[in-house]
Parts: structure tokens; sequence; C-alpha cells
């Protein structure tokens, strides 16, 4: 998708993995329209975002699971303020927190695709869409959301 | 060791601000705004300046107690302190650090203070100036989620959904600091009175908040003086003496990418308790309360989780009258808050708390003996602090 296409206007920070490497597994999954996520190797707990060790058992055997890139709307929030320049003169846009109950309730934010003045219900059902920035310095590819019936 | 508790060992004794500017509109540099604040609050607490020792604050405040104690010709500076944590969050726990240094002989006059001068560097709401982001911020800047307002709405919005919250609750937070404004000639909101129509008339910065949901910016500073409990007594009438304090977060609160597995809080659930059982007291007891307005939102779940009523209750509760001084039941942000008084990141609220003991404010609750500060609402680590008056005691 070349950048005029994305959903919200060029010039936002790009986001780059992590120098230590700790999210580099997320960033190249979505680069392939995956979702990787953290999952413990030795208790199987979930984990979203990564960190270095499992939070329930400390096991440094942290691994990194693919998840079905469905959701339900955890919270939200319509921004009319713009807070950078790239966002002047754009009008409103969505925000969403979705939980993936099938991988331990951990949540993912994103921005809710379509009418950004429309009716958002927490709890409503949404789906991943994969939005890649193939022009950037350092390409990559964000993670937004859209309802689904 | 038989007793662990700093309640009533310590006490404010003096308290000081400059005069409080809109952001940018300040006619002296930071350094020198901290340098009146600090010397002010000494004054007022009849300390002589060279007698601090020590120097408490929060938020990575940009003035370094080393060059405060250069530029104040001190002695001997035998405490420094810098509370971890962004926004106002530590607020309270700069002044039980401050307490506790004190209370543990590391230092015996240590001055908590925080400056601003929003218009010298970059502003907390505007984005920085950065092309990349990494971490945290890679998962949130891209989607224009930036600012702290944006930060934290969606944690308000599930609080608000979870408890059928209506919009008036947040409302008469925002009135009663404006009301309360209109009595403090120091307020920057000072002569500009905010009424029900105006609020509900004004823009959405992000939803569920409104323009006057969100705090000011401002320039100034502000400066309290913490000493012993027995020096306070030599030094002036009635100080304002630390029953209580707390910091912290709950279980995971920061988790990465908004995973806090309790995300619909303002992060006081595992705080608020400990508070009252140092300070010996119930919400009940407490006669009035400055609750650190970043967002109303905030405010709004702050009470709750320090137990003057619950979620289920907001709606009720939260109505104007109950929230002024002199006789509603919960007397809230009586000298205008961050949001009409001045945003100094809440160390103008443990001002506000300690005048409301003295009987000194400007929107005075009668008799207050048990003063509360609730600091830096979801901006973990929050803190909170109660004062009391010596019948506390």
């Amino acid at each position: 998708m070349a950048t005029g296409a994305s959903y919200l206007p060029a010039g936002l920070p790009a986001p780059v993995p992590e120098p230590d490497g700790l999210d580099r597994p997320y960033w190249e999954g979505t680069r392939r329209g995956e979702l990787l996520v953290q999952r413990c190797e030795r208790c199987q707990t979930w984990q979203w975002g990564p960190e270095w060790i499992c939070h329930a058992c400390l096991s440094s055997s942290v691994g990194w699971t693919r998840v079905d890139p469905h959701g339900t709307i955890y919270s939200w929030e319509r921004v009319w303020h713009p807070v950078h320049p790239a966002l002047e003169e754009h009008g409103p846009y969505l925000v969403v927190l979705v939980e993936l109950p099938h991988a331990g309730g951990i949540r993912m934010l994103g921005n809710l695709l379509g009418d950004p003045r429309q009716v958002v219900t927490i709890g409503a059902h949404v789906e991943a869409v994969f939005e890649p920035h193939d022009d950037a310095k350092v390409p990559f590819t964000l993670v937004h959301w859209r309802t689904t019936p | 060791m038989k007793e662990r508790t700093l309640r009533g060992k310590t006490a404010i004794a003096g308290v000081g601000e400059t005069t409080y500017y809109k952001h940018g509109q300040a006619p002296a540099s930071e350094f020198q705004l901290a340098l009146e604040a600090i010397l002010t609050a000494c004054a007022d607490a009849g300390v002589d300046p060279r007698h601090v020792d020590g120097f408490a604050s929060y938020s990575n405040d940009r003035n370094d107690p080393s060059r405060i104690a250069a530029g104040l010709g001190l002695p001997a500076l035998r405490f420094s302190n810098m509370q971890w944590g962004g926004g106002g969050g530590g607020g309270s726990a700069a002044v039980a650090n401050a307490a506790a240094a004190v209370a543990g002989g590391i230092a015996d006059c240590v001055v908590v203070f925080r400056a601003l001068a929003q218009g010298q560097f970059q502003r907390f709401g505007a984005a920085p100036p950065v092309a990349t982001v990494s971490g945290e911020p890679a998962l949130t800047f891209p989607y224009g989620l930036i600012s702290p307002a944006q930060r934290f709405a969606m944690r308000v919005m599930r609080f608000m959904h979870d408890h059928d919250i209506r919009p008036e609750a947040q409302r008469a937070i925002a009135l009663a600091s404006y009301h309360h404004a209109q009595a403090n000639p120091r307020a920057v909101m000072h002569g500009r009175p905010l009424t029900a129509e105006a609020y509900d008339a004004s823009r959405w910065i992000v939803e569920p908040f409104r323009l006057f949901d969100c705090c000011m910016e401002n320039d100034g500073a502000a400066a309290v003086v913490v000493v012993s409990a027995e020096r306070a007594r030599d030094l002036r009438p009635k100080p304002a003496y630390l029953l209580g304090a707390a910091q912290g977060s709950e279980y995971r609160n920061a988790a990465r990418g908004h995973n806090a597995p309790l995300y619909a809080t303002s992060s006081f659930t595992t705080v608020a308790p400990q508070l009252y059982e140092m300070a010996g007291v119930s919400a009940e007891d407490v006669d009035v309360v400055q609750s650190y307005e970043n967002f109303t939102g905030g405010v709004l779940m702050s009470l709750v989780e320090h137990g003057f009523f619950t979620a289920d209750e907001a709606n009720d509760f939260l109505v104007v009258d109950n929230l002024l001084a002199p006789q509603g039941r919960l007397p809230l942000n009586t000298s205008g808050g961050n949001l009409a008084e001045c945003y100094m990141h809440g160390l103008e609220l443990v001002i506000e708390a300690v005048r409301q003991l003295r009987g000194d404010s400007t929107s005075p609750v009668p008799d207050a003996e048990v003063s509360m500060v609730i600091s830096g609402p979801m901006v973990t680590p929050v803190s909170s602090l109660i004062l009391g008056g010596e019948a506390t005691l």
C-alpha cells in the first residue's frame, strides 16, 4: 500500500524494532501479514507487549506464537485535537484497544478503519488489517482493525 | 523494627509559590522561578534558607539540587531525591520521600519543589519531534496515540462503560475547580468562570474528554518545607502534620501496549489502603480533598479508589453542590487545582491542602482537620497523602 492510502496521513513517527531485538519478531511478522505475540515455552502464559522473561513463571524461554488476528473491542477513543503536525486539518480518527480472548486476553492497539464518526461498541468483533508502508526508510507494517458482522 | 510509620513525625511548615502564568508567559527562567518559590516557602516557614539541607522533587524536574544548593549558598547538602515517574504521579511521594529523610535522620529541613516553564522547553501535550519510535511508543505513536490525554482516555472510557457513568459526572469536577478558582486571586482562571453550558459546548480533545476535562499547561514554581514535627511547632502556628503517604501501582499496571490486567483504574487500588492504614483515618474522616486533575476522569476514578463513593454511586455523588467548599459533602480542589489555578504538576494541591488546615484557603472548609492530596492518577507510580492538624495526632 502506498503511503497515501494509509488510515492516517504520512508524517507520523515510524516504528522501528528496538535496538536490543526484543520486539523484532513482532515487526517481522507484520511484514508477512502475521500477528505474533509472546507465549512462555515453560508455562504457556501469553504475554503482550514483549518482555525478556515470562511474568508468570519468570522463565527466560519466552517464545513467539502466531495468533488468529481476531478479537473484540475492549476500549476505544475518538481523537479530535491534533497533537502532531501531520494530523493538522485531518479531522477525527479512532483508536481501539482490542482483546484477544483466544490468546489469554492480551490486548493490541490500532486504528479502527471505516467512518471515523461511526458508533463504536465495546465488545464488538473485529479483525486485523495489515497496512504496509513499503516506501518508508525502514519498511514497516501497521496493524489496524475493522469490525466484522 | 517496632514501628514503621511516618505518622505524625514530620510536618509541612512552610509553603510558597511564584505568580502562576499561562504557558510560555513566565518573565523569568525556570531556574529563577524555582529559587523564588523555595525562598518564599522558607520565609513562610520562618526558616533561614541556609538551614535547608535537602531537596526532593519528581517528574524529572530540570532544576538540579546541587545547583540550587550552590545558588543558595547552603553550607551542606545532605539529601537529594528524584521520584521516578512522569506527570504529577510523584507529587505526594516527593513529600513522603522528604518526610522519610527527616524522620530517618538523613536531613533536617527538606524542600520539596517543582518548577515548570513550558515556553522554555517542550510542551507536555505536543508530540515530540522525532522521526522514528521504538519500544512502547512504536505500538502507539504510529496510530496517533501520542499525548497524555490520548494515552489515558481509553482507561476512562472503559471505566465509564463498566459503570454507566454519565458525562455530567466529569463535568461536575470541572465546574467545581473553576468555581473555587473564582475566589482565588492566584488562579490563572480567576475571573473566568465556567458554566455548564460552556462546558457542554466545548470542543472534544479526545472522547471522553472535552477541553475543560483537561488540565492547563502553565509556567511557575511551587515549594513546601518539610521538617520534624517538633521543629514545626517552634516555627509557626498550625503545622500540617503528615499523617500518612503511599505510592505505587497495582499488579502489572505498566504492562506494555495497554495490557494492565486491571485496565480501568487510576492505579490507586493498592495504594489507597496503604495510605489509610498509615494515617489511621478512613474516608469518612477526610474533610477536604485536592485530587490531581490531569483529566476529570482520572479524578473520578481516584475518588472511587480512595473510597469516597463507589463507581456505581458516581453519577449521584458527582454533582457540583457536593464538591464545593464550605458545605459540600466532599469539598474538592478548593484552589482551582490543575484545571483552573495552575498546572504546577500538583504541588499547588499540596500547598492548598496545607492552607485548608491553617484556615487560610481562599475557599476554606471550616475547621478542616484532615486534608488529603491525590497525585497523578494513572501516571504510575501514583501517590497520595493525608495531612492533619494538631487534633489528629
